[in-house]
């Protein structure tokens, strides 16, 4: 009996070893670009949770790659919210090379020195930017970041379980939904799905809104069934729960593995958002780093990350790539580059804070203490 | 050198040097951290801001006794039929037993989601004689099956020692002078097993009490414990640290007064843990 | 009666181990979710041998067992050694109190009263950078300690001390006794110490949450990958670690029960 499951057992280990046929990747150009000066040394990336082309069901490891191309050691770990990325660099526990923050969060991190500018000179691919994404509210020099990725905050139903909800943030407190409806986990954008739904911009400095805006999400907390980040993949994909807000671009991503998934933007606004890559002051290979900044900028590149992460790009060869469009289709094209006019009329003639789709900005300290004592207090309800 | 030791009391010198670093001094500077405010001076405050977390801290204790009573219940009967196995088979549930320890054990809590979500294997079973779907997972009820779960062996290990070395000659005296199987078990086995369900009780107890995962993970992540809050404020940024560590010097004392409650029942000062 | 107890353990044991069945199975599926099973496949299996996450998370999970249980170890057996030594009993029970600390106290305590006192160093000191290799090893060894002295203090106790007093007059210097007589005479709690500071560190997961920085141990990638979406790969790892601790407990079982069969035990 022992022998038989031992041997069952070198059986098993000998084929996982023998097995191993990875993707690999050739390419003969960015092999001559990028030197390896670097090697030996380590990278430290932090970045969000399934946002990078990682090697899974034969796409491209791009953390492979960069290590394969410089001999530069990547160490990659995620982060959840903003939040997080922001106490973790703060408490001064671990130092990074690469973080990739959203708009509101640089604008943060700049004010309090924490982030290195980033020598753009060096980073000859920084000219595939399309210039709609240069030079926002958050860094209007564009010297500390750039952009990644750019989205904007939808919801997510299962027409399976449920018929189609009239296309509003209301949707999430319906309580035909009960145990049924997701929320994020994180202030700003939990916050956000209550503010949109009350009319507030998402920027008030305004307490008394903030607190209602509370009021709003601790009276929807019986209905929904919990507060998720990326579990929202599992929960929706199986039919576990029925109704959700994400980001656009992860819709895509589902949407492949359940087609009875659907989306669509509320009436009464969104977020619209840029995720850029930023070297933080607590940096220990600058040089790295940059070559790690242009590496992700690299059209192929940018590429795979698109077409694997689903977000919209901010990199004019992938939008201008016809075997993108081709790749997305009509449908993903439209969720992810909407026509803003026809979405959203009149919208953008507004001032910005009167505006449907806004930016979160940076707010002051008093505002930020107050809403994430709400956010704790709200979760602790 | 002392004649009456193995060696000499220097040798002991590194541990109580590392003891002193990595036991005593974080625990000061996290009581530091509770007495005062962001900028270093004293204050009570953070245990003002207590009442905030007053549910975070009635669920916790709520599930963690229910858990406790749970796992006691359970634990007792089967270490008592384990020593009524023949030795060898002892042995071998004994392994069975610590053999899922060994895994890890966020991926055992995890795998009951499968089991227990709604479109799990237990609602698809029921499914096919038309019934449910019912609401397993994201529940009270899933948060305390899975404290139950993964401290379960912390029980039985406990009182199955204790009961496996309660000499067999007790239990024969005790037939020999007419107790029936009932009583021997409450007069002899279970006063003399006594000591191995006070050390299963605190070891199920305090880690149920303060569980940052099952709760997010089963329990649907809407109700904080109190493990939840204070890994929620450790990670929402150095501004909470204070009461973080207010509430992290609360359940330490808490976990502290139920041991010494405990050991006085159990008056043996070995079973400490 | 036996049948009810029979079914009793069993009804327990089927209880222990349906999370660990759903694992192996799921491991198997040939689709990427650990919510369908959608066929049989060795693929995850196969991933694993690409996935460098997963392996250097490994990796760094046995040297910090390694570490930290060798080295809790050599200081836990002289510690108790020392505090045996110690002529006071205040002192004595004063050092023990301390030493129970780790152990009675909730994981989560012990593991940001840690992280508070790494940061505070690194600040001290202005590093970049406070956590990482050494705080994780630091934190195991310190949570090791305890069980290592607990094991191996009262098989101490109750060595005799007629033995090293046999040893010095037959002309052994007290170093070359404890060596040669009482070590010996102590390994198998020794072992028994090491081999449980082995397992804890293996485990651990809520400590190094809060110590580990960069130098991620398996537990915490794990944590971060159910943070996502789940894949069977995860499960696949488990599982072969799974049949790996299976397969030398049983050997460990049969090796005793043999030995013990030799030395004439009737089990």
């Amino acid at each position: 009996m022992f022998k038989k499951f031992l041997s069952l057992l070198i059986v098993l280990v000998l084929c996982v070893t023998l097995c191993s046929c990875g993707y690999e990747y050739q390419n003969p150009e960015l092999q001559c670009k990028y030197t390896r000066e670097l090697a030996g040394t380590e990278l430290n990336v932090y970045n969000w949770g399934e946002y990078i082309s990682d090697g899974s069901e034969g796409c491209m490891d791009v953390n492979r790659e960069f290590e394969r191309l410089t001999g530069i050691k990547v160490n990659y770990t995620t982060f959840e919210s903003n939040e997080t990325m922001y106490s973790q660099l703060k408490n001064g526990g671990v130092s990074y090379d690469i973080i990739i923050p959203s708009d509101y969060m640089i604008g943060r991190l700049i004010s309090e020195d924490m982030l290195e500018k980033i020598d753009m000179s060096r980073v000859s691919n920084y000219q595939y930017i399309s210039d709609k994404y240069k030079g926002l509210y958050f860094d209007p020099a564009q010297e500390y970041s750039v952009p990644y990725n750019v989205g904007m905050v939808g919801i997510i139903y299962n027409s399976a379980l449920i018929d189609e909800p009239q296309h509003s943030w209301g949707a999430l407190w319906d309580e035909k939904y009960k145990n049924m409806s997701l929320n994020f986990n994180n202030p700003r954008d939990g916050f956000m799905t209550a503010q949109k739904l009350l009319g507030f911009s998402l920027n008030t400095t305004n307490e008394k809104e903030w607190d209602m805006a509370c009021e709003k999400l601790k009276a929807g907390k019986s209905v929904l069934q919990s507060y998720v980040m990326d579990e929202i993949y599992g929960k929706l994909e199986t039919g576990e729960a029925a109704i959700g807000p994400y980001y656009a671009g992860d819709y895509i991503v589902m949407k492949e593995v359940n087609e009875d998934l659907e989306f669509f933007y509320p009436q009464e606004g969104t977020n619209i958002f840029v995720d850029s890559v930023c070297i933080p002051s607590c940096v220990k290979n600058y040089d790295a780093a940059l070559l790690y900044i242009n590496f992700l900028l690299e059209p192929e590149i940018a590429l795979a990350n698109a077409e694997y992460i689903g977000y919209a790009s901010p990199h004019t060869a992938v939008i201008n790539n016809p075997d993108y469009h081709e790749y997305l289709g009509e449908e993903f094209y439209n969720i992810l580059y909407p026509d803003m006019e026809a979405l959203y009329p009149g919208d953008s003639a507004l001032p910005e804070n009167e505006r449907k789709v806004e930016y979160y900005h940076d707010l002051p300290e008093s505002v930020r203490m107050h809403y994430e004592n709400l956010w704790l207090d709200l979760k602790l309800y | 050198m002392n004649k009456k030791s193995f060696g000499s009391r220097i040798v002991a010198a590194p541990y109580m040097v590392w003891a002193a670093i990595f036991i005593v001094v974080p625990l000061l500077i996290m009581a530091y951290f509770a007495f005062t405010d962001g900028s270093g001076n004293f204050t009570v405050d953070n245990f003002m801001q207590i009442a905030r977390f007053k549910k975070a801290f009635a669920l916790s204790i709520i599930y963690a006794v229910i858990a406790t009573i749970i796992t006691l219940l359970l634990a007792y009967p089967m270490a008592y039929y384990m020593t009524k196995l023949k030795i060898s088979s002892q042995r071998m549930v004994m392994m069975l037993i610590m053999l899922p320890m060994w895994m890890n054990f966020l991926i055992r809590t995890y795998s009951w989601i499968t089991i227990l979500a709604n479109t799990g294997l237990i609602n698809k079973f029921l499914g096919l004689f038309g019934i449910g779907p019912l609401q397993l997972i994201n529940t009270p009820g899933a948060v305390i099956l899975g404290m139950v779960y993964d401290f379960i062996p912390y029980m039985i290990l406990p009182i199955y020692t204790a009961m496996s070395k309660i000499d067999n000659s007790l239990l024969e005296a005790a037939s020999d002078l007419g107790s029936n199987s009932w009583s021997r078990i409450r007069r002899v086995i279970m006063p003399l097993s006594l000591p191995g369900v006070i050390s299963g009780i605190t070891m199920v107890f305090v880690p149920s009490i303060s569980t940052f995962y099952i709760s997010q993970k089963l329990g649907g992540n809407k109700d904080m414990l109190i493990g939840d809050a204070i890994e929620y404020l450790f990670n929402t940024g150095p501004q909470y640290y204070n009461v973080a560590s207010t509430l992290s010097l609360i359940l330490m004392v808490m976990i502290l007064v139920c041991t010494l409650i405990m050991n006085r029942f159990g008056d043996d000062e070995e079973v400490v843990v | 009666m036996k049948t009810l107890s029979r079914l009793y353990i069993g009804l327990i044991l089927l209880f222990l181990y349906a999370p660990v069945a759903v694992m192996i199975v799921f491991s198997f599926n040939s689709g990427g979710s650990v919510w369908v099973f959608e066929g049989f496949s060795l693929d995850w299996y196969k991933g694993l041998t690409t996935n460098t996450s997963m392996l250097t998370a490994l990796e760094h999970t046995l040297i910090i067992a390694i570490l930290s249980s060798v080295i809790s170890t050599v200081m836990g057996t002289a510690a108790s050694v020392g505090i045996l030594a110690l002529r006071k009993r205040v002192s004595r029970s004063a050092v023990m109190s301390v030493t129970n600390i780790p152990m009675m106290n909730a994981d989560i305590v012990t593991g940001v009263s840690l992280m508070l006192l790494f940061v505070f160093i690194g600040n001290l000191f202005t590093l970049k950078e406070s956590l990482g290799f050494f705080t994780v090893l630091a934190a195991h060894i310190t949570f090791n300690l305890p069980y290592v002295i607990l094991s191996v203090m009262p098989r101490l106790r109750a060595t005799d001390m007629s033995l090293h007093e046999a040893a010095l007059d037959l002309g052994c210097t007290p170093t070359q006794s404890f060596f040669k007589v009482i070590l010996p005479s102590i390994s198998t709690s020794i072992f028994t110490g090491a081999i449980m500071a082995f397992t804890l560190s293996l485990d651990d997961f809520v400590i190094s949450y809060f110590t580990c920085g960069h130098y991620q141990t398996l537990p915490i990638v794990i944590y971060n990958m159910t943070k996502k979406t789940v894949t069977p790969d995860v499960y696949a790892l488990s599982t072969l670690i799974f049949l790996a601790v299976f397969v030398l407990l049983i050997l460990y079982n049969v090796l005793q029960s043999k030995a013990e069969s030799r030395r004439g035990f009737n089990v």
